[in-house]
C-alpha cells in the first residue's frame, strides 16, 4: 500500500557514521511529518494569536477565567499525551492515533465559528489541546522510527524547525485576514480550519502507518551496522500493554533520562516569567510583549536542525547540556541586568538556543534507548515527565516571586538549574546503553 | 494509492480548502464593507465636531452600520434615540469628563495587534498617547479630568505559560506623570498586607478629590473591592467581595457594580453598593451586564448590553440606581456611555 515509503528505507538502510549522508538529510517521512506539523501549527497558532482580541473586543468578555483554566489544560494534555503513545504502542499504529490527535484538533477550528460565550469556548479549546496531548507521542515515535539513530537529531531538528515555521506564519495570516475584514473572526477560524484539514491530509496521504514499523525493522535487519536501539523481535510482536509501558521504568538509560527530563524540567522557568522578566530588566515598552516570543522563535528556527547535527556528531548529552548552559546563561544576564541595548537580544537568543539544543534532542536521545514496539510510550513518558516539571516549576517560581521577589525567584532557579545541570552531566554520562 | 493518485489528490485538496479559505474571507470581508453602509431604519449619523464640554448631551461610541461606525458620536441626552453627531475618532472604548476624554484604539501589526490610549481634549484633539500591553477593556476619567486609568488585558503573563492578566494604569494629566501599573501600589486586604504575583486591578472610577478611587481586586480566585490613594500608592479592601467594575455615583455615595452571580461563569448582575452602609441593591436589570456601568445622573446608571439576536454588537440600557421600576432602551447600536 506504501509505495512511496522507497525514501525510508533509503534513510534507513543507512551508511554507516551517518553524518556523512549529506545529499539524503533526512527522509520523506520526517519531511512529510514536519509538513503536517507546519501546516497545522499555522492553523492552530492563528486561532491563539486573536483569541484575546476575539473575547474582549468582539464577544465583550472579560476572559480572565480562562487564566485558572489554563493550569488544568496543561495538565490534562500532559496526562493525555500519556495515553496517546502508549495507545499508539497497543495498536501498533502511531498514525492511526496520531490522525486522530490532528483530526480531533482541527474538529474543533469550524466548532469556533459556531460557540460564542464562555462556557462552550473553554470545552472547545480544552478539546483542541486533547488533541495535540493524543498526537504528540505518536509523531515523535513516527520521526523516530523513520530515521536511523545515527540522524535522528538531525530528523527532530528539522521537524522542529518546521514546527516553529507554522507557528511564526500562523499569527502572521491571522491579521493579515483581519486586515482584509476588519472583525472578521469567523474568517480566521474558518481558514485555520482549512489548514487543520489540509494537515491532516497530508498525513493521511504521506505518512506511513503500520508498515513502517515492520519496514524498519527489515532494513534494520538489512542495515545492522548502527549501533540500534536493543529491539528483540520476539518481543516485538507480543502485543504491549500497560505493564510493559511502565516496566519501561526498568531500564536504567530511560529511567536517567526521565530523572533529567524531570528534574531539569523542576527548575526551567516558563517562558511568560522569562519574557516578563526581561520586560523588567531591560525597560522594554510594552508594547513589544507580545513580540518577545517572536525573538525566541526566529533563533529556535535558525539553530534546530543544525543543534540536531551537532547532536548527532559529538552526542545528544552533549548539545543537550549545553542548551540548557544557554538557558543558564540567559538567566545570569536577567540577574545581572547590564545596562547594554543588546540584553534583549542576548537574552532571546540564548533562549532560542536551550530550545533548539533541547527539544528535538531529548526525544532523539530518548528514541535511542526505548525499544521500537515501546517507542510512543517511552517518548510519552519522558514528555509528561517534563510537562508536568515544568508546570510544577510554573507555580512554584509564581509562589516564589510573590515571597521573595522576581530577582530572588530567579537565583533560586539558577541555582537549581545549575545543580540539576551537573546532575543530569553526571547521570547521563556515557556507559550505559547508547551514548 | 500511486505516489502521482497521492499528489493529485493534495492538489485538488489545496484548491478546494483554498477556495473555502477565500469564501470565508470574501464573505467576512463583505460584511465589513456592508457594516459601512448606513442602513435603512437605523439612527441618523451625521458627522460634525463633538465638544466634550458641552452639556445636556451623552457621549458613546457608535456601532450602528454606516460610515461612521466605532467613532465617538453624543446626543442630546433629552433625546438619546436622535439624530447623533460623529466626531472623526475611533475608539474601542471611550470616556469623558470635565473636557478630558480617554479613548483605547486597536489596530492591527503584522504579527500582533498594536494598542493605545489617547488622551484628548475638549475639542477631541490629542494631547498624549500612551502604548498599550493588551487588548483594551475599561476607561475612566476622573470627575475634575484631571485623572485617566485603562485596563487591559494581557496575554501570555501570569501563571503556567497562561492565558490572560489585567494591567490597570493611572495617568495625571495636569503633570502626564504615569502609574504604569497598580500591582506596584501597596496593598492591604482584610487589615494586613499583601502581595501575591496573580494580583490584578480593573475597573477603576475616580472620587471628586483627585486622589480616591474604588476599583476590582482580583487574586486566589476571588474578586474585592479596594479603595486606593494616587498619592499614597496604596490601595485597601473594603471587606466587600465580589464586587466587579465598580462606577462612583456623582455624589460619592454609593458605587454601582457588577456582581458574578454564578461562580466560574460568565454571568453578572448590576447592583448598587451604599459605602455607608455597605448595604447592596439589585438593580431591576435582570439580564447578565458585563460592562463598567456609568451614571447618567444621582438616579440612573447606564450601561452596554449585547444586541438581540447579534451577539457581536451592543445596545445602551438605563436602569434607575434605587433598584425600582424597570430597564429600559437608552441608545440602540452603542457602547462606553458618558454624560457630558
Amino acid at each position: 500500500m506504501y509505495l512511496a515509503d522507497r525514501a525510508a528505507p533509503d534513510g534507513a538502510g543507512t551508511l554507516p557514521g551517518a553524518a556523512r549522508g549529506r545529499t539524503r538529510a533526512v527522509s520523506s517521512v520526517v519531511l512529510a511529518l514536519g509538513a503536517v506539523s507546519l501546516i497545522t501549527d499555522i492553523s492552530s497558532e492563528m486561532v491563539t494569536a486573536v483569541l484575546p482580541l476575539y473575547l474582549v473586543i468582539s464577544l465583550g468578555l472579560s476572559p480572565l477565567g480562562f487564566g485558572t483554566l489554563d493550569g488544568v489544560y496543561n495538565g490534562v494534555s500532559a496526562l493525555v499525551q500519556l495515553t496517546g503513545g502508549h495507545l499508539a504502542d497497543r495498536v501498533r499504529n502511531h498514525k492511526l492515533v496520531a490522525g486522530l490527535g490532528y483530526g480531533l484538533s482541527a474538529l474543533c477550528k469550524p466548532l469556533l465559528m459556531i460557540v460564542h460565550s464562555l462556557g462552550p469556548l473553554g470545552v472547545v479549546l480544552a478539546l483542541e489541546r486533547t488533541g495535540k496531548g493524543l498526537r504528540t507521542s505518536p509523531r515523535d515515535a513516527l520521526i523516530s522510527l523513520s530515521s536511523p539513530p545515527g540522524t535522528r537529531g538531525r530528523a527532530f531538528g528539522v521537524h522542529r524547525a518546521m514546527d516553529t515555521t507554522g507557528a511564526v506564519l500562523g499569527p502572521v495570516t491571522a491579521f493579515l485576514i483581519l486586515r482584509a475584514a476588519a472583525d472578521g473572526y469567523d474568517a480566521v477560524f474558518g481558514v485555520s480550519a482549512c489548514f487543520a484539514v489540509l494537515g491532516v491530509l497530508v498525513l493521511v496521504l504521506f505518512v506511513p502507518g503500520k508498515a513502517l514499523v515492520a519496514q524498519q525493522r527489515r532494513a534494520a535487519a538489512e542495515g545492522a551496522t548502527s549501533a540500534s536501539a536493543p529491539a528483540e523481535p520476539a518481543a516485538a510482536e507480543r502485543p504491549v500493554d500497560l505493564r510493559q509501558a511502565f516496566g519501561l521504568l526498568r531500564l536504567p538509560r530511560l529511567r536517567a533520562l526521565t530523572a533529567c527530563a524531570v528534574l531539569l524540567g523542576l527548575t526551567t522557568v516558563s517562558d511568560a516569567f522569562v519574557y516578563l522578566l526581561l520586560q523588567r530588566r531591560a525597560d522594554i515598552g510594552e508594547e513589544w510583549f507580545p513580540l518577545l516570543p517572536l525573538g525566541t522563535a526566529a533563533v529556535f528556527l535558525l539553530l534546530a536542525v543544525p543543534a540536531g547535527v551537532l547532536a548527532d556528531r559529538v552526542g545528544r548529552r552533549w548539545v543537550f547540556l549545553a542548551g540548557h548552559a544557554g538557558l543558564l546563561a540567559a538567566y545570569a544576564l536577567l540577574l545581572w541586568g547590564p545596562r547594554t541595548a543588546a540584553l534583549p537580544y542576548l537574552v532571546l537568543a540564548l533562549h532560542g538556543v536551550f530550545y533548539a539544543a533541547t527539544d528535538g534532542v531529548l526525544p532523539a536521545a530518548v528514541a535511542d534507548v526505548v525499544p521500537e514496539n515501546l517507542r510512543g510510550s517511552g517518548l510519552a513518558l519522558v514528555g509528561t515527565g517534563q510537562a508536568l516539571a515544568r508546570f510544577c516549576c510554573s507555580l512554584a517560581f509564581g509562589a516564589a516571586w510573590t515571597v521573595w521577589g522576581d530577582g530572588r525567584a530567579l537565583f533560586g532557579s539558577a541555582v537549581g538549574l545549575l545543580l540539576c545541570a551537573a546532575a543530569a552531566g553526571i547521570v547521563l554520562r556515557p556507559g550505559g546503553g547508547t551514548r | 494509492m500511486t505516489p502521482k493518485h497521492r499528489l493529485l489528490v493534495l492538489v485538488v485538496a489545496v484548491l478546494l480548502l483554498a477556495g473555502v479559505g477565500t469564501g470565508f474571507v470574501l464573505h467576512a470581508a463583505y460584511r465589513a464593507a456592508d457594516k459601512d453602509k448606513p442602513r435603512a431604519g437605523g439612527p441618523a449619523v451625521g458627522a460634525g465636531p463633538v465638544t466634550l464640554t458641552r452639556t445636556g448631551q451623552l457621549a458613546f461610541v457608535n456601532s450602528a452600520p454606516g460610515p461612521h461606525r466605532t467613532e465617538v458620536a453624543a446626543v442630546p441626552a433629552a433625546d438619546p434615540g436622535g439624530a447623533r453627531t460623529a466626531a472623526d475618532l475611533k475608539c474601542a472604548r471611550f470616556y469623558t469628563a470635565s473636557g478630558t476624554g480617554v479613548c483605547l484604539q486597536t489596530g492591527l501589526g503584522v504579527v500582533s495587534q498594536t494598542n493605545r490610549a489617547v488622551v484628548l481634549d475638549k475639542d477631541l484633539r490629542v494631547l498624549r498617547t500612551f502604548p498599550l500591553a493588551g487588548t483594551p477593556s475599561r476607561a475612566r476619567v476622573s470627575p475634575s479630568g484631571h485623572l485617566a486609568a485603562w485596563t487591559v488585558f494581557v496575554g501570555g503573563e501570569s501563571y503556567g505559560a497562561a492565558f490572560f492578566s489585567t494591567r490597570t494604569s493611572i495617568v495625571d494629566t495636569r503633570t502626564w506623570k504615569i502609574l504604569p501599573n497598580l500591582e506596584d501600589f501597596a496593598i492591604t486586604l482584610d487589615g494586613r498586607p499583601y502581595h501575591a504575583v496573580d494580583d490584578n486591578f480593573w475597573g477603576v472610577t475616580f472620587a471628586d478629590d483627585d486622589d480616591t478611587f474604588y476599583a476590582t481586586l482580583g487574586t486566589a480566585g476571588r474578586t474585592y473591592l479596594v479603595r486606593g490613594s494616587v498619592a499614597h500608592r496604596s490601595v485597601t479592601s473594603l471587606g466587600v467581595q465580589n464586587v466587579e467594575c465598580p462606577s462612583l455615583s456623582p455624589d460619592g455615595t454609593r458605587i454601582a457594580f457588577k456582581k458574578r452571580v454564578l461562580h466560574g461563569a460568565s454571568l453578572w448582575h448590576e447592583y448598587v453598593l451604599d459605602l455607608r452602609t455597605l448595604r447592596q441593591t439589585p438593580l431591576a436589570e435582570h439580564r447578565s451586564v458585563d460592562d463598567q456601568a456609568a451614571w447618567i445622573d444621582n438616579r440612573t446608571v447606564a450601561y452596554a448590553l449585547p444586541k438581540e439576536g447579534d451577539t457581536k454588537s451592543t445596545d445602551l440600557w438605563s436602569v434607575p440606581a434605587d433598584g425600582s421600576g424597570a430597564a429600559h432602551l437608552l441608545i440602540p447600536d452603542a457602547s462606553s456611555p458618558a454624560p457630558l
